[in-house]
């Protein structure tokens, strides 16, 4: 089962919901946990140890300047502006390049080939016994985050228990990070600004026809608004936590809330249990 | 030789236009034939890249010299690869632009 934990925006706490969901699942069976969030993955924070990293390639055009003739085709198809084609030379430009390909197969000279470059790197741990954390790593600078997303879930692919940690948004990683779950834990904050970002990102999700539930973390006690909405789109709020400044602490210094209160734990199990159910998956 | 004029129309009475690769229209006037051409720019809701698509148009017609209000990274360096000039102009009319273009009233940029 693919579990996907998302947020309309940072700083929700998604990421303590994946680690802690992660860390108590794998007491009792094999868990991986990706970090999705790729322009800053922050889960090997809680779990440290050695890891194994790859890089991340994509192909990139190469200009072969004697085969070349300049007729322009190669800079009139690629729709990224990644080519301009002067009196004298192409000049490419890599970063607006997405690696489609396009302009191999246009280019009636045979004059462009491809060439791998690197955007980023995967990194895979197992800093516990049952938990393997794969960490997607994007350089700075690229913006090709999706690309790395996908080689990050790659390497989870075969796994039977898997949560995403996705980055904050609704924009095209997190859309790569979704696809392909078998549900999705939608974490809020009990505030007008975390409320309009869970409508967003409750719209995604749905429109990808995938299931989901709500998680409010930091709760001050009052999220009728949150409650009312989650009650007017069918979605199951499926834990709260509450506002709390030990579990705060806690959480900066890059501890889990379920190894230092093990109560925890069954409340996280229960949460897991609510993502089977209301994804369709028998118990 | 040919410059060109970022403007928000298609005619020298139209307001310029200070962005380059979202321009609406280049304007192209040949300074030895006094002819002008008014070039609608496809890209001006492209996504991205738009910069050097909008080079790439210039190029093709032969221009030597840019009057623009700002030129994107990307675009600059399209633009300067193919030796063409740019002169900044944040200021009503393309004929305005004209003007000072031929007055040598206009800051190059670099
Ligand atoms: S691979 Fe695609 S995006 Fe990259 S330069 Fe070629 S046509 Fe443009
Ligand atoms: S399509 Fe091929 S031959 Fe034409 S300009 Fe591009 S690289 Fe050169």
């Amino acid at each position: 089962m693919k579990i996907a934990v998302a947020s309309g925006k940072g700083g929700t706490g998604k990421s303590m919901v994946a680690a802690n969901l992660a860390y108590t699942l794998s007491l009792a069976e094999p868990v991986t946990l990706v970090d999705c969030d790729v322009e800053e993955p922050n889960l090997h924070l809680f779990f440290p140890g050695p890891a194994e990293s790859t890089d991340v390639t994509i192909p990139v055009p190469v200009f072969d300047t004697a085969a070349c003739d300049l007729c322009g085709k190669c800079g009139e198809f690629c729709q990224f502006g990644a080519i301009t084609v002067l009196r004298d030379r192409v000049l490419f430009f890599p970063e607006l390049c997405h690696s489609c390909g396009g302009c191999l197969l246009v280019c009636p000279k045979g004059a462009i080939t491809e060439s791998p470059v690197r955007i980023g790197t995967v990194s895979v741990s197992i800093p516990l016994p049952s938990l393997i954390l794969v960490t997607g790593l994007l350089d700075t600078g690229s913006p090709l985050a999706v690309p790395v997303i996908g080689a990050a879930k790659a390497r989870a692919a075969t796994h039977p228990l898997v949560f995403y940690d996705s980055s904050p948004g609704t924009a095209c990683p997190v859309i790569e990070t979704l696809d392909g779950s078998d549900f999705c834990v939608l974490v809020t904050e009990s505030t007008p600004f975390g409320l309009h970002d869970l409508e967003l990102a409750a719209d995604v999700v749905a429109g990808m026809g995938i299931p989901a539930g709500v998680v409010i973390n930091r709760s001050d006690g009052e999220d009728e608004a949150t409650l009312d909405f989650c009650a007017e789109h069918d979605l199951e709020v499926m834990m709260t936590v509450p506002f709390d400044r030990e579990f705060a602490a806690i959480q900066n210094q890059g501890c889990l809330l379920c190894r230092e209160h093990p109560e925890w734990q069954e409340r996280f199990r229960a949460l897991y249990s609510g993502c089977r159910h209301l994804a369709g998956v028998s118990p | 030789m040919k410059v060109c004029f970022t403007a928000k129309g298609a005619t020298l009475e139209s307001l310029s236009e200070e962005r380059f690769g979202r321009a609406p229209f280049f304007i192209i006037i040949d300074l030895d034939s006094g002819a002008s051409e008014a070039v609608q720019n496809p890209y001006v809701e492209g996504a991205g890249g738009v910069g050097p698509k909008a080079a790439q148009i210039l190029i093709s017609h032969d221009v030597t010299a840019l009057v623009s209000g700002q030129v994107g990274g990307n675009a600059r360096e399209a633009l300067m690869a193919a030796g063409i000039e740019m002169f900044t102009f944040r200021g009503s009319s393309v004929n305005d632009a004209l003007e000072q273009f031929k007055k040598n009233a206009l800051q190059r940029s670099e």
